[in-house]
């Protein structure tokens, strides 16, 4: 017993001896985090994260090879750990989830009836699969034997459906899918993602300025999932409820019902489920990644402002907004009247964004009080120029600028301030035989204006048809509803005066539509000896206004340097960049295009907040070859849309012509949830080349 | 009993894996794909043989002659475990690309029971060290080509129809029955 005691001791202390020595002998430099980071593993070696093992995973994590969240098993903590062990970029922290971007399935037709190996792989090399569509999931689940965490079925409708509760993002499905259906992402860079032509996006969304998941958001609609469309929504449009009452959907243009019966009343729904989360009385909480202690400063707090602040807050920056006005909108609060856009709504939405950790600076003005060399000195990394369009353009024409000639945005800037700020002060005046010049929306917004504060006669004064107005069509209708007169093919040339030099009449000369210009709308021809005179005692010119550059005169260096273009808005060589003439300044909205639609300015303020994250990161800004932009994918542009069964369009709730004329209550309504569903169930689900045409699912 | 037929006897007709069923868990856990199994193959070459020579050498000169055999058991895995740890920090300093190729299999080998099983053979048979070590080397080798076919096979599985309550393992213990019968074939080579 004794022997094979002090044997068994002796053999343990020879290998001990042995081992130490050698641990000695053959030490290697071995970098400690390499321990630690091992030690902050789940220690699990379940090989999930694809190294062979946890310390193989950690040596990765130390080369720089594999990001602090590799490993999947463990939690968020974990990673903020490993993340702090690295000194890493936290941002790099966030949860990956997987997503399934084809909602096709078992709708797309079949090519041939396959009976081989129950494998995409081994499917997708015949002919690329059996669908007819060539970027569809083929539904033989190779995803789902991948996914080691249960986290993946294909459904009935023969897609893979992702539980994201049990998803740990490891991104197996990714790699096993044949076709790219699934993605491996974070919210930042779900956020960042541009349209691409090898997106599976149905037309509207390829239209929409803002890139919103349309089809998604009605078929959540429909499922009674208003929370999850609203946060579908908001991945590209912080402004819904705004934009769910003034966008005139382009979207709806492209809509494939509309080939056969009328379009989804896609913004309806919008502003449905807008308004459904302000009426809940609670906002729904909006994701913020961690913070990367950039600063960023956002000059301008209309839609491109706000919109491209959402965004960078949602990336994890530090944002300042800097806003002339007191009061966040920019131009949807000054410009919009309150009967299309109540400013309460506004007001809501806009407390939203600044809930998130954005800060507002108001009443301070670029050129002003402040400009962008003073920025940067004070620790600011970049500067978005949002800085609107609130210069209107000027006739030209004799005695325009006679007592009682006024200019649109002035005149909707100066009553809205006056009906918002100061009620206590003596109204503005309008007059009784009020005539506006123009046809975008801003001369609509006046004359609407004008007949709700009393105005007896207005007239809107138009050099071509009504075809041709670029006001949005549901504008016009009301206004026509309201009385209003509308002079067609007609160009002011005088504003004739009284003794005390106010305007009484406008001297205008009848015109004929002639050959096309490039715009693709008829170019107008005056016709000789056509003098028409109209009696006035209110002139509104609101025929189209450019970006408010004074701020260049200061002639302060950095200033002085921003390259404007011919039309004096702020020259960037890239739209989709959206990078201006010094580096770190990026412009988007109204001061990068000229007036336009509130939700490109949506669209660009998201585009603008992609580059500035990029640029911040030291990444090249050059956007994918790919980026759909404003274009269309040709094949999914379609000429007609067998199996469709006409059913009506949700009409919109507007209040009585009589009643809202006397107030500025808002006169469209919202439609009621029965309608809701109803319209939603109207909407195709459509991809680039399938879609339901029975309306199923 | 000549160094050929130990040779051959080891490597096919006595397989360690195939015909001894000895070393299972690293044969399913590391054989789906080739690659890993590859890995898994060199570093049980590499193992085994130096196992089954210093074995011997406790064995003849230590337990023999102090009359301690039935300590045979806990000391051979002591020496094994002690063994691989050596080797492995051997490797990382003098051969670091054998030692990033190995990788994770190195530290599994210390719980292979066909690594000690050989040793044990060895042992039983009164082999002498010249043989012990062609002995061990047609083991090793066995085990790789085992595991290397077995491999191999496996991939090819993941692309057939297999019903669900026989999917992996079950399928895998299956084919690896089949597999063995073939070996079965070599008996009458010796």
């Amino acid at each position: 017993m004794l022997e094979a005691i002090l044997f068994m001791l002796g053999l343990g202390a020879g290998c001990g001896a042995v081992l130490s020595a050698a641990s000695k002998v053959f030490y290697v430099y071995e970098d400690p985090r390499i321990a630690i980071v091992e030690g902050h593993t789940a220690a699990a070696n379940c090989g999930g994260c694809g190294y062979a093992g946890c310390s193989a995973a950690a040596v990765a994590v130390v080369a720089g090879e594999a990001p602090p969240s590799v490993c999947i098993v463990a939690g968020p903590e974990t990673t903020a750990n490993i993340a702090s062990v690295m000194g890493v970029d936290p941002g790099t922290a966030e949860p990956l989830l997987s997503y399934n971007t084809c909602d096709g399935g078992d709708r797309a037709d079949n090519k041939f009836h396959y009976m081989g190996i129950g494998s995409c792989q081994a499917l997708s090399s015949l002919y690329g699969g059996q669908r007819e569509c060539p970027i569809g999931c083929l539904g033989l689940g190779d995803c789902v034997r991948a996914c080691a965490f249960d986290a993946l079925i294909i459904g009935s409708h023969g897609y893979p459906v992702v539980n994201e509760h049990k998803c740990v993002g490891c991104g197996a499905c990714e790699k096993v899918c044949p076709k790219d259906i699934m993605e491996i992402k974070t919210m930042s860079q779900r956020l960042l993602h541009l349209n691409q032509f090898d997106d599976r996006i149905a037309p509207c969304q390829q239209t929409c300025p803002a890139e919103i998941d349309i089809p998604k958001y009605i078929m959540q609609i429909k499922h009674g999932d208003y929370e999850g469309a609203v946060n579908t929504i908001r991945e590209r449009n912080p402004l819904l409820l705004s934009c769910g009452r003034v966008c005139p959907h382009p979207c709806e243009v492209k809509c494939r019902r509309g080939l056969e019966d009328q379009a989804v009343s896609i913004n309806q729904l919008k502003r449905f489920v807008a308004d459904h989360e302000m009426n809940s009385g609670s906002r729904l909480p909006v994701s913020v990644a961690p913070s990367t202690g950039k600063k960023a400063a956002v000059i301008g707090g209309g839609p491109a402002g706000l919109s491209c602040a959402f965004f960078l807050r949602r990336l994890g920056h530090d944002v300042t907004i800097f806003d002339d006005n007191p009061k966040l909108g920019g131009m949807i609060r000054y410009g919009i009247p309150e009967y299309r856009l109540p400013k309460e709504v506004l007001a809501w939405e806009t407390q939203g964004i600044l809930d998130l950790g954005v800060e507002h600076k108001p009443n301070v003005k670029l050129g002003r009080d402040f400009d962008i060399g003073a920025l940067i000195a004070s620790g600011f990394d970049t500067v978005f120029l949002g800085i609107g369009a609130w210069k209107d353009y000027t006739l030209g024409v004799e005695g325009e600028n006679l007592k009682g000639c006024y200019t649109g945005i002035n005149f909707l800037t100066n009553f809205a301030t006056w009906q918002q700020e100061k009620p206590n002060d003596p109204r503005p005046f309008v007059g009784q035989k009020c005539v506006v010049i123009g046809g975008g929306n801003t001369a609509v917004d006046c004359v609407r204006t004008l007949v709700r504060l009393g105005a007896e006669e207005v007239s809107i004064v138009y050099r071509r048809t009504r075809t041709e107005m670029p006001a949005n069509e549901v504008e016009i209708v009301a206004a026509e509803h309201e009385g209003i007169n509308f002079v067609f093919l007609a160009a002011p040339t005088k504003v004739i005066e009284d003794e005390d030099g106010n305007a009484t009449g406008l001297e205008y000369l009848k015109m004929e539509l002639g050959e096309p210009d490039d715009s693709g709308r008829r170019r107008p021809v005056p016709i000789e000896g056509s003098e028409t005179v109209l009696e006035i005692d209110m002139l509104i010119t609101a025929i189209g206004q450019g970006p408010d550059v004074f701020f260049k005169e200061e002639n302060k260096m950095l200033d002085a340097d921003l390259k404007l273009t011919r039309w004096s808005t702020i020259d960037c060589e890239d739209e989709i960049a959206l990078q201006a003439s010094i580096p770190y300044i990026f412009t988007g909205g109204d001061s990068a295009t000229g007036a336009d639609l509130v939700v490109s300015a949506i669209g660009a303020g998201r585009r603008a907040a992609r580059s500035i994250h990029m640029y911040l990161a030291g990444e090249d800004l050059t956007p994918p070859e790919k980026t759909l932009f404003t274009n269309n994918i040709p094949e999914s542009i379609f000429d007609s849309v067998p199996g469709i069964v006409k059913e009506k369009r949700t009409p919109m709730p507007e209040l009585p012509v009589d009643e809202r004329i006397k107030s500025f209550v808002e006169a469209d309504l919202v439609i009621t949830e029965k309608d809701a569903l109803y319209e939603s169930s109207r909407c195709l689900n459509c991809c680039i080349y399938c879609y339901n045409p029975d309306n199923t699912t | 009993m000549g160094y050929m037929e130990i040779l051959i006897g080891g490597i096919f007709v006595n397989n360690i894996l195939l015909a001894q069923f000895l070393g299972n868990c690293p044969f399913l856990g590391t054989s789906k794909k080739m690659e890993t199994a590859v890995g898994m193959a060199m570093a049980v070459v590499f193992v085994l043989v130096l196992a089954g020579v210093i074995t011997w050498v406790l064995y003849a000169f230590f337990l023999v002659p102090f009359k301690l055999v039935y300590l045979r058991t806990i000391a051979f895995i002591l020496v094994i475990a002690s063994l691989v740890q050596f080797v492995e920090m051997f490797l990382k300093k003098s051969i670091p690309a054998l030692y990033a190729g190995l990788g994770i299999f190195l530290p599994l080998i210390t719980t292979n029971c066909a690594v000690f099983g050989a040793c044990i053979l060895n042992i039983d048979k009164e082999l002498n060290f010249m043989k012990t070590l062609v002995q061990s080397t047609a083991y090793a080798v066995g085990f790789g080509l085992a595991l290397i076919l077995f491999a191999g096979v496996r991939e090819r599985i993941i692309l057939a129809r297999v019903p669900k309550p026989l999917q992996d393992t079950s399928i895998g213990l299956v084919t690896a029955g089949i597999l063995s019968l073939t070996f079965y074939a070599f008996k009458g080579m010796i």
